[in-house]
């Protein structure tokens, strides 16, 4: 109803010139709970570096939503996570890392 | 490490209580559950399967991209419907998973800072009522919007057409408030920044600059409602920067600091990452190298057919109109082309109604399928600045601004 309210005082609003716009625009505090993601990366050797190393800034959906890429690329994109967004990689586990992302298999499920 | 914060508990609560308290409502649940469903995307050699979700708070059904932080596609349906996006199905793109999940309107501060002659600190009240208010069609595209159909394909969000929107953005112009906070002799560029951060402390926040003319320019502005509602939170509220003509990395989420810079910015967001070849259309070969390289600005022109898929079957003899949305990137649709002959012939489509240089537009056009057997039906956006689509596909290494002109294939029966 509030809702309905204000959506009429505005497009009466937005038939008057900018600078004369008399319906002043009401906003509401917003709190809301954001899901963090369930999926899992699928066994495999080296499943458990990309687990331990990778999901502290994304959920695991953005890497199993690539498309397939060469080891090389993939060398790449850790290095670029690593370097320029400071991702808490081991050293250790970065061949483990890019050895599962560039043999995950992709196609239909 | 990981931002271990009970998911949904609010919800589920919620949720519980709804079911408890009728049938009405395990009705509501049911009905909820068996709605939920999942799209295969058409992308080359995959993987094209999105589950579709509803799990997110002010948004309705969207494709999952990547849950955290938020990558949320809209459905291709929704822009049959109109040319405004709804909120609740306008796309959405988070760079870092550091989202404040709660936005108080009483003690929210947009900060004006830097070189200036006095520092600001407004409350929302202050940009409601204290500034001339300003209402803007404008198309909102993420700078790797199709990058999914690059081919060959490169990393990154795998978005079919889905992550842009149109909205009517109503706020106030940037220009009002450096001008009240006064900006310097030998300020250069205005840097902006929202209240989400970088999951690492040292990682670089995101922030993007605009050249002083450009953010001084009169059009670009800070948003405090989208399509006269206040913006959803995964859509940037309480403001959001709108850059018209511009894509949708310089259009800042829940901004909070501007910052006017008597030095050009050499932040990494700004100058390192979203940067395109500097050729037409930011075309290159796959693979070509020694390319200069600028960063990514104006749109570029682009239509759809909307109301039928590649796929479908249309009888012979029956008229069966197309519609469709087209925009003209940094300026407005000057014409809309179709074809129903692969590309052989053309001939201009109805626009429908102007809603502005930066919106969408509509558009239908005649068609009726002659003899029996397969149909490309084509459409080609021409913009104001006689910018039109090209016939092959564009390509770089990052899939941005991809652009050709769409085909959508049928069978006529």
């Amino acid at each position: 109803m509030l809702r309905f309210l204000l959506a009429a005082a505005l497009i009466g609003a937005t038939s008057v010139p900018a600078s004369l716009s008399a319906a002043p625009f009401a906003l509401t505090s917003v709190s809301v709970d954001l899901p963090m993601g369930d999926r899992m990366f699928p066994d495999g050797k080296g499943a458990d570096a990309v687990t331990n190393n990778c999901l502290a800034c994304h959920s695991a959906g953005m890497v199993l939503n690539q498309p397939k890429l060469s080891e090389a690329t993939w060398a790449s994109i850790v290095a670029k996570m690593m370097n320029a967004y400071k991702a808490p990689v081991d050293p250790a586990d970065v061949s483990a890392i890019v050895g599962y992302l560039a043999s995950m298999k992709v196609g239909p499920e | 490490m990981l931002n271990d914060a009970p998911p949904r508990h609010g919800s589920l609560t919620r949720r519980r209580l709804l079911g408890a308290a009728s049938l009405g409502g395990l009705a509501v649940l049911s009905h909820r559950a068996l709605a939920q469903t999942s799209v295969n995307l058409p992308l080359p050699g995959g993987p094209g399967e999105r589950p579709i979700t509803t799990a997110f708070p002010q948004k309705g059904p969207m494709i999952l991209q990547r849950t955290r932080p938020p990558l949320l596609e809209t459905p291709w349906s929704v822009f049959d419907q109109g040319v405004f996006t709804p909120n609740d199905q306008f796309y959405v793109r988070w760079h870092w998973a550091m989202i404040p999940a709660e936005v108080k309107v009483e003690t929210f501060r947009l900060t004006v800072r830097g070189h200036v002659n006095q520092a600001l600190s407004l409350s929302l009240q202050d940009l409601l009522t204290g500034l001339p208010r300003v209402d803007l069609a404008a198309v909102n595209q993420c700078s790797g919007n199709s990058r999914g159909f690059v081919t060959p394909r490169v990393p990154g969000a795998q978005w079919a057409n889905g992550a842009m929107g149109n909205a009517l953005w109503s706020g106030v112009r940037l220009k009002d408030v450096l001008d009240r906070a006064g900006v310097k002799a030998g300020a250069v560029q205005v840097r902006l920044k929202g209240l989400d951060e970088a999951v690492m402390p040292d990682a670089p926040q995101f922030m993007k600059s605009l050249s002083l003319d450009h953010a001084r320019d009169g059009e670009v502005m800070i948003a405090y409602a989208m399509n006269n509602e206040q913006l959803p939170l995964l859509n940037g509220f309480p403001l959001r920067l709108v850059v018209p003509g511009w894509y949708s990395t310089y259009w800042v989420k829940m901004l909070s600091d501007i910052e006017v810079l008597d030095q050009p910015d050499t932040n990494f967001w700004t100058k390192s990452a979203y940067t395109i070849p500097d050729t037409p259309n930011a075309n290159i070969a796959p693979g070509q190298t020694g390319v200069a390289m600028v960063p990514i600005s104006r749109m570029n022109p682009r239509s759809f057919i909307t109301n039928i898929a590649s796929g479908t079957s249309l009888p012979v003899g029956r008229p069966a109109p197309l519609r469709g949305i087209a925009f003209g990137g940094d300026s407005a649709v000057a014409a809309v082309d179709v074809s129903v002959d692969g590309g052989a012939s053309w001939v201009a489509a109805q626009l429908g109604k102007d809603e502005g240089t930066y919106s969408f537009r509509q558009w239908t056009a005649p068609f009726t399928p002659k003899a029996a057997g397969p149909v490309k039906l084509m459409v080609r956006c021409t913009n104001g600045k006689g910018a039109v689509q090209p016939a092959t596909p564009t390509w770089n290494a990052s899939g941005f601004m991809r652009n050709v002109i769409e085909h959508t294939d049928i069978v006529a029966v």
